[in-house]
Parts: structure tokens; C-alpha cells; sequence
């Protein structure tokens, strides 16, 4: 069962030539077919590509090699459905791109694939990463590993449920408001969203171009880490990408979290949060402690705002990112008339409502008459949001939270009602707000039934390295990423 | 009564870039359809902008060239509106906080001169162009993406020549500073227009009408001929005008309304995610400062002032810059700078045209001009002997002194030698002796040709000309 293994002993095992990344592959390729049936964690699959890359990465092999020198070489990597990979389809989620292929690799994948690794599937997601469950995906509601009946988180939805269903060794998501650290947390797996600018968007099809970045979901911290280094640096493609080396994230791994301050934000510890999670959650907590940690209590004052600046914000940039999707050039296109008719055909038809309830929302906050009330407000309550974060990163190293409030709820309990399933994002969205790094690892599990609960971990800007290490600390000192979800 | 116009114009021209403003793609004219283009420009799904520098550059520098301002915090907007041509439907402009602020334009109106001010000159990207067939349209994207830099007026403007004027000085000035090739043709430059009619003396301005689809400068002109007597009509006959964006039509040399101000546009601008604000530091700056050059109003002016050349030769040295450069590279060798711009006006530049050579090419010595006014002028060769010299100077690079050494054609200024010369012409002509005492005076220009003939052309023929007479009347 090589597809169970983490990244890091499948790299190991390569290395040392006990196995191919054929078997590897294959492996992978086995257990989809088995289990996404059921689980519906991939859009598409393309096997011989799949299987001609893991060939490629086997023969690419030096003879002495280590698995520190290549650690992705031969690993299977899914990835979501918003990312360009040359040649293969790129829908989003959503039905309007029709049989759109990409011409063109995304930055993250040309690296992905320099690494070696073995880039392949189309991961299911909410459309155009708008939402949290992905129950908003065009074609299929992607389930929760832990229980069928059950969302996966959104919008990596398919991210997280194939990494934790072994269908993949790792795989890449988007977070724009916490979609790669949620369904990590309700799939139970390893998520990261890097600091912005940390990781190239060259090739991510934008909802929210400020707030949006690609993040590892891993079995381990080790395994977020290995890919993040991978896919980090800066992009000559990517204008907001940042000027700096990227550190050796996995060897720097130590485990030694002795005197890290660990700010405990007052605001995100108030009611509403469900028992087992807050029960967790706080004994995680007292495991950090334990590992050597400092805990403070610190304040971020404008928290109540972040949900409403966020879905400013977010909504304004998704309007005009999402204006290209017009049927003239490429996509699905319905005939109209005249231009007018055909956007309107076309976009219409090739929406789903959560999308053109988001442009609404996005065109109306930009309007005339509208924009200094409700857009220009958001941006300056965004730059108070980051600054409580800035301030507070002055007395500690690292801030520690629950992911989301609850566990997985049930497929089809909040699609009528979007302001509750905006709330799900109410602990991940101030991380995009603020430009911040921002982290999900198992935690533990609820009861009756036995769902994942995500502790998050918030880092300072570039404080990636800080992150991983406490996150490490505190996963090697618990079982809980042991833990595997039992796939009928 | 008497009605008055006021106008603005917003005139757009396409950088001199070797790529686009986002992407590599070539920045180039005439290619087929669709074979400058890349995912950038395209708009396709996942891509990402990066400023083209030398567009910041050439933009910053349009603003120092136009006397503006270059603000220490620009930023780039999107403004939103669908439209096939547009990839991305919508386009990466500056709104409120452009590259380049204030300027003016400074240009001869019926002999006068005369400034029109500008409020900012701001970078964008340019659209595709949209082609449409028997049942079909179709969209070349070629053009989509490359850098475009829109000048804006302030409503300084009375009058359809003087719009026109104000449009070929801005043209001027950007081909001049390098910023634009300004080809029509091409369409690297297109301009709309604000104008608006009130009565003579009135202070509040009328309804402002917008005027658009020129595609050249006369077609601006035809325009404002054209609207602004129509609005006065309107007002004369008591009608009122409403706010408006109306269309030049060329062919039936008139405009149409397009949409009226209910219907405008709400572009929905906000600053564009994907780029940075730009931050010009004091080095960049600087660099950039380094290629201003020196405007051709100014140029005009000066060549006039310095060198005493008159409105004809500084224009042609205006025009025609190389040989405006290499002419001040050379007149400070010489105490006569009109003979020199005659002979570097005149002579060289026939030359380089008969021969298809450039300044370039020239064997010559920078010298060799001046020295050979200094030979016409201190009598030493005759004009018609420079004309001569300056042919082999040219050809083969001799010095005009050189030249005149080699040929033996060196002018006799001698009162002597030429003396000996005019005994011998006055006594192998009697009859034209004769002739002049008896008050024909054009036998002396025959004794003088003879004279000339005798020393083989090389005879002063002013100094001849005085002896002759000397010798006839004594």
C-alpha cells in the first residue's frame, strides 16, 4: 500500500530504490479507482500521462542519490482544479470553461515538475474556489473521507479528501479565506497557506488576486514543508511575489520549540465554538505548553470586522477577475444576439449561484455611489486588520486558534444559507487579510462521529520556518496525523 | 450673440516599446493576426501582468519632456467594462493616481505662441481591434496589451486649428523625445475631444460633449468644425444640449450620438491587485532625466538666437535633427555661421541624398567645412571654385585646403600678377576698350571674362574687376 505512505518515506523508499515511483503511481491510480467512486475527490485523471511521468522521474534517477537531493522526484502530486498544467483541462469547478485545456504551465507546477515530482489529476473544488464545502463544484459534491455524508471543507475540498482518502502522496491548493486550511482541518490533514507573495500565482486562475495563494496539503508538517519549499520564490511572472531566498524549510525541522511565545488571541476564544473542538483545541494547547512554549493572551481589536471586509474585498476583485469568462475567446459560449446578449447568455448559463451571487455582490460594492462607502472602507479596516496582527506579532512568535468552529457538517446543511457557511471561515480569513502565513494540523477528533479537528497555527509575514517548526513539534508529540479514515 | 468654444482633448499614442506592456510579445505593426500574442495578452485563465519597464520609463519621460510633474506615488486600476477587444474585459489604466501630472504644451499659432495645459498623461494598455465579415466578427489581439500613454488636456483650447495645432506640437514633441513613433497610419495616435459652447464672456462652461473615432489629426479638426457650429445652432434657435458622447462619422463629415449620460459607463475603477504601486526613487529618476532632450519649439528658437540663422534654416535643422547636431558640432569653427548652415543646408545635404550616404558615412574632417567658407571668405578660392573643392572633399576626404593645393586652384589676389593679366587683355581688346570709354559699361564684364580666361579662372575676379577699371578710367 505504497499510496498510504507520507512524502517523506515514499522519497525515502525511492531513494533507496526499494520501489519505483511506477509502483508508486500505480498504487495511487489503484486507490481512486477504488475509493473516488465514493469520495469524488478528482474531476479527471489522466493514468498513461501519470504513468509516463512516474517512468520519466524512475529513469531521471542518479544512481547514488539521496532523497535529500530530489525529495519530489517520482512523488505523485494532485492538484486542484484552478491551476494551469499544460495540456491538461482546466474548468475550476465551473461548467462555463467548457473544454478548456491550458496552454501553459502555472509557475507552481513548471517548479513542481523541475522538482521531479509527478504533477497529475484535476482535484474537485468549490467553482472558482468560492466557497466552503465544495458543494458549490459544477459537477460533483466531493465527501468527506471520515464520513460519506459529510463535506470535505471547501474549496480544496478535493485537495484535502484525496491526500486523506491515499489517493495522492500530496497535493496543491488555493487559499483565498482559508481554503486550503479548512478542509484540511475537516479532512484531517496538513494544510499551509504561505505568506502572500511567498508562492508565485503565476497560473492560478484568480477569485480575489490580494488575498489569494497556492498552499501544500500534506500528511505531515514535513511533507507541507517539502512541498512549500518546492513551490516557493519569487516569480518573475508574479509581480506581488517577494524578493527573497527560500529557506531549506524540511532540514530545518527540529522539533525545539523551547521559549517560542505562542499568542492566544482573545477574540478568537469567545462562544460559538463547538465543545469537542474548544475541548481540542485547549488541550493542544497545554501539549504546546508542554513542548516549551510560552502562552500569551493577545487582543486583535477589529476581528469582528474581518467576515465583512473579507466578502468586500474578495467579492470586488472576483467581479472584474472573473469579467474574462465571457464566451468570446474560449469556454463554453451560449449565441446571443449581439456582445450583450452573448455575456449574458453565456455567463449565465455558465455560473453556478454562489459565483454570480458573488460578482453581484462584488459589482455592487464598486459602483458609483457605492465604492467610498463599501469598498474603500474595506480596504481601510483591512489595513486595521493587519495592523492588529503586526502589533501583536511584536510580543509573540506564533498564534495558535482553532481552524473552524466545527467539525465537517452534514452535505446539503448550510447550501441555503451562504451568510452561515461564510462564517465557517471566520477563524482563516484574517490570515489573507493580513497578508500573514497560516497553518492546519489534526488536533484530534469528535466523538459520535468520529470527525478531524484542525488546530490552526498563524505566522508572521515570511515567518514560514517558525511555523512548520512548532507545527512539527507538536504533530511528532501526538498521534494524531497516524490516524486513517476507514474507506469502505 | 456670440458664442465661444472651450476644448479639451485626451489624446492617446502607443509607446516606442520593443514588447508589450505586460508580456514579451513583440510591440510591432502589420504581423497576421493573432501571431503577436502569448496567455498574457490574451487574458487567459491563471495570467499575471509585469510592467514593462522602458513604458515606465518613456512614460516618466513624456512627463519631464511636457514640463509636467512626476509624482513620488503612482498606482495602476482596473476599469471595468465588457467589450470583445478586451481580453481580460477590463482594462489595466491609472485613475486617480497617474504616472505623470500637470505640463504644458507650448506651440506657433498665426505667428504667436501659445500654451495649453495639461492635467496628466497617464499609462494604460491598448485593446484588441475587432474585424467584421459577411456573417461573422472576428478579434486581433495583436495590439491588445501594448503600452499606450493618454494625454489629457486641460479645456485650454478655442478653436478647431488651434486643437489641430496643439495636436502635430504634441506629436512633435513625443517623436521627438523618442516617446512614440506617432504614426496615423498605424494608428499609434488617436485622440478624442471635449468641447462644450457658452456665450462670449459667460463663465460657467456648457454641456460638455464628447467627440469620438477620429482616427488623425484633420479628422479631429473636421470634427470641431463641424460641432461647434452645431451646438451654437442648437443654443441660437433655443434648443438646449444635453451631456454626451457622440461619434465622428469621416465619411458623412459629421457626428452622431452615441450615448447620452444616463447611459454612461460605470467603469467601477479600483487599484489592480496584480501590480505594485510604483515608488520612482531619486536614481531612477535621474536616469531617466538623462534623456531629455531639447523640445523643437526651444530648439527653433535657440538655433535662431545663437547662430542668427533665419526662421528657414532653423526649421530645417528642427526637422531634420542629425544635421541640425552635426551643423552645431561644427559652427563654432567659424566666425560666419549663416555660410556654413548655406553650405551645410545646400551642398551636404544634396550630397547624402545624391549618393544615399548619412553623416555617418562622411570621410571628411568635421574641419573641412568651415575651412572651406574661411577659403571663399578670405578670398583665397571663389565660390564657384568651392563648389569644386567641396565635391572631392567629399568623395575622397581631402581637406578643402588639401584640395585646393593639389589642383592648383588657388585664386590670385595679387595686384601684380592680376595687373600683368589686364595689360594683356586691354591690349588684345581695343574695341572693347573703346566700348566702355565710350559708356558701355558691359565691355568691362567682357574684359574682366578675359582676364579670367588668361589666369586660367584663378584671378580674383572682384580685384579684376577693380583694376580693369583703374587701368581704363586712369
Amino acid at each position: 500500500m505504497l499510496n498510504r505512505l507520507t512524502l517523506t518515506e515514499v522519497s525515502a523508499q525511492l531513494a533507496q530504490r526499494k520501489v519505483s515511483a511506477r509502483e508508486v503511481m500505480q498504487a495511487c491510480l489503484d486507490q481512486i479507482h477504488r475509493v473516488d467512486p465514493k469520495i469524488h475527490a478528482f474531476l479527471s485523471v489522466n493514468p498513461e500521462d501519470a504513468l509516463a511521468q512516474a517512468e520519466a522521474a524512475d529513469k531521471a534517477r542518479q544512481p547514488d542519490a539521496t532523497a535529500t537531493h530530489r525529495p519530489l522526484l517520482g512523488v505523485p502530486i494532485a492538484i486542484k482544479d484552478v491551476l494551469a498544467v499544460k495540456n491538461q483541462p482546466l474548468s475550476c469547478g465551473s461548467k462555463i470553461l467548457g473544454r478548456y485545456v491550458s496552454p501553459y504551465d502555472a509557475t507552481v507546477i513548471e517548479k513542481l515538475k523541475a522538482a521531479g515530482a509527478v504533477v497529475f489529476g484535476r482535484l474537485n473544488m468549490d467553482e472558482f474556489a468560492m466557497g466552503s464545502s465544495t458543494e458549490n463544484s459544477a459537477f460533483i459534491a466531493t465527501r468527506n473521507p471520515w464520513d460519506a455524508s459529510r463535506i470535505p471543507g471547501g474549496s480544496s475540498g478535493g485537495s484535502a479528501a484525496a491526500v486523506v482518502a491515499d489517493e495522492c502522496i500530496a497535493s496543491l491548493g488555493s487559499d483565498t479565506g482559508g481554503s486550503v486550511r479548512q478542509p484540511a482541518a475537516l479532512c484531517g490533514c496538513v494544510g499551509l497557506k504561505p505568506t502572500y507573495g511567498r508562492v508565485s500565482r503565476y497560473g492560478l486562475v484568480a477569485f480575489a488576486s490580494s488575498l489569494d495563494q497556492i498552499g501544500p496539503l500534506g500528511k505531515t508538517v514535513k511533507d507541507a514543508a517539502l512541498v512549500l519549499e518546492a513551490i516557493s520564490g519569487y516569480d518573475v511572472r508574479d509581480a506581488t511575489s517577494i524578493q527573497q531566498d527560500v529557506p531549506a524549510y524540511a532540514q530545518t525541522l527540529n522539533g525545539d520549540i523551547k521559549g517560542l511565545k505562542l499568542g492566544l488571541p482573545k477574540e478568537y476564544f469567545v462562544g460559538g465554538i463547538d465543545p469537542e473542538v474548544n475541548q481540542a483545541v485547549r488541550v493542544a494547547i497545554q501539549q504546546l505548553e508542554k513542548l516549551g512554549a510560552e502562552l500569551v493572551e493577545i487582543s486583535l481589536p477589529h476581528t469582528d470586522y474581518a467576515i465583512a471586509t473579507y466578502y468586500i474585498i474578495a467579492t470586488a476583485e472576483a467581479s472584474a477577475n472573473l469579467a474574462r469568462f465571457d464566451g468570446i475567446r474560449y469556454g463554453q459560449r451560449v449565441a446571443g444576439a449581439d456582445p450583450i446578449a452573448l455575456y449574458c447568455q453565456t455567463r449565465g448559463a455558465g455560473f453556478g449561484p454562489e459565483v454570480k451571487r458573488r460578482i453581484l455582490l462584488g459589482t455592487y460594492v464598486l459602483s458609483s455611489g457605492y465604492h467610498d462607502a463599501y469598498y474603500l472602507r474595506a480596504q481601510k479596516v483591512r489595513t486595521l486588520i493587519r495592523q492588529d496582527f503586526l502589533k501583536a506579532f511584536e510580543q509573540v512568535d506564533l498564534m495558535v486558534t482553532p481552524t473552524m468552529p466545527t467539525p465537517a457538517f452534514k452535505i446539503g446543511e448550510k447550501v441555503d444559507d451562504p451568510l452561515q457557511m461564510y462564517l465557517s471561515d471566520i477563524f482563516t480569513i484574517s490570515c489573507n487579510l493580513a497578508g500573514i502565513c497560516g497553518l492546519s494540523l489534526p488536533c484530534g477528533f469528535s466523538q459520535n462521529p468520529k470527525l478531524p479537528i484542525g488546530l490552526q497555527l498563524l505566522g508572521k509575514p515570511l515567518g514560514e520556518g517558525i511555523l512548520l517548526n512548532a507545527a512539527q513539534a507538536y504533530e511528532q508529540s501526538t498521534a494524531w496525523h497516524r490516524e486513517k479514515p476507514v474507506l469502505g | 450673440m456670440e458664442y465661444e468654444a472651450v476644448i479639451g482633448l485626451e489624446t492617446h499614442v502607443q509607446l516606442k516599446t520593443k514588447s508589450k506592456m505586460w508580456c514579451g510579445c513583440a510591440n510591432e505593426f502589420g504581423a497576421p493576426p493573432n501571431t503577436n500574442v502569448c496567455p498574457v495578452c490574451l487574458g487567459l485563465p491563471g495570467v499575471l501582468p509585469v510592467p514593462n519597464e522602458e513604458a515606465l520609463r518613456l512614460t516618466a519621460l513624456a512627463g519631464l519632456l511636457l514640463q509636467g510633474d512626476i509624482p513620488r506615488f503612482a498606482k495602476f486600476d482596473r476599469k471595468n467594462y465588457f467589450y470583445p477587444d478586451m481580453p481580460k474585459n477590463y482594462q489595466i489604466t491609472q485613475y486617480d493616481q497617474p504616472s505623470t501630472i500637470n505640463g504644458q504644451v507650448e506651440f506657433e499659432l498665426d505667428g504667436r505662441l501659445t500654451r495649453v495645459r495639461l492635467t496628466r498623461a497617464h499609462l494604460e494598455e491598448d485593446v484588441g481591434k475587432n474585424f467584421h465579415f459577411d456573417r461573422s466578427s472576428g478579434v486581433d489581439f495583436n495590439r491588445a496589451g501594448v503600452p499606450l500613454l493618454e494625454i489629457v488636456s486641460e479645456p485650454d483650447l478655442t478653436s478647431a486649428d488651434m486643437a489641430y495645432a496643439y495636436l502635430n506640437a504634441l506629436k512633435d514633441i513625443l517623436i521627438y523625445g523618442g516617446i512614440s513613433d506617432c504614426d496615423m497610419e498605424k494608428g499609434m495616435v488617436r485622440c478624442d475631444v471635449n468641447v462644450s459652447v457658452r456665450p462670449k464672456g459667460q463663465k460657467e462652461l456648457g454641456q460638455k460633449i464628447e467627440i469620438k473615432n477620429m482616427n488623425s489629426f484633420s479628422g479631429a479638426r473636421k470634427a470641431l468644425e463641424y460641432e461647434i457650429p452645431r451646438q451654437i445652432e442648437v443654443l441660437q434657435k433655443g434648443g438646449k444640449l444635453v451631456q454626451e458622447t457622440r461619434r465622428w462619422n469621416d465619411v458623412a463629415g459629421i457626428t452622431e450620438s452615441m450615448r447620452t449620460k444616463e447611459m454612461a459607463h460605470d467603469y467601477r475603477y479600483f487599484p489592480e491587485p496584480d501590480l505594485l504601486p510604483m515608488v520612482p526613487t531619486d536614481a531612477w529618476l535621474a536616469e531617466v532625466r538623462q534623456r531629455v532632450v531639447e523640445l523643437p519649439l526651444a530648439r527653433k528658437q535657440r538655433f535662431m538666437r545663437q547662430y542668427q540663422l533665419p526662421v528657414a534654416d532653423a526649421e530645417t535643422f528642427v526637422n531634420d535633427v542629425p544635421l541640425g547636431s552635426y551643423y552645431e558640432s561644427i559652427v563654432a569653427q567659424t566666425k560666419s555661421p549663416k555660410s556654413v548652415a548655406n553650405w551645410v543646408i545646400n551642398n551636404l545635404r544634396a550630397k547624402l541624398t545624391e549618393t544615399q550616404t548619412t553623416l555617418a558615412d562622411l570621410k571628411f574632417p568635421a574641419t573641412a567645412i568651415p575651412e572651406l567658407v574661411g577659403l571663399v571668405e578670405s578670398g583665397q578660392i571663389s565660390s564657384k571654385t568651392a563648389q569644386e573643392v567641396f565635391a572631392e572633399t567629399f568623395a575622397t576626404g581631402e581637406s578643402p585646403a588639401q584640395v585646393v593645393q593639389k589642383k592648383g586652384l588657388l585664386q590670385v589676389s595679387d595686384t601684380g600678377a592680376i595687373e600683368k593679366f589686364c595689360d594683356e587683355a586691354i591690349a588684345a581688346n581695343p574695341k572693347s576698350v573703346e566700348d566702355f570709354r565710350a559708356g558701355k559699361g558691359a565691355a568691362l564684364n567682357f574684359l574682366k571674362g578675359q582676364v579670367m580666361k588668361l589666369s586660367k579662372g584663378k584671378a580674383n575676379p572682384a580685384r579684376a574687376g577693380e583694376i580693369l577699371e583703374q587701368k581704363l578710367k586712369g
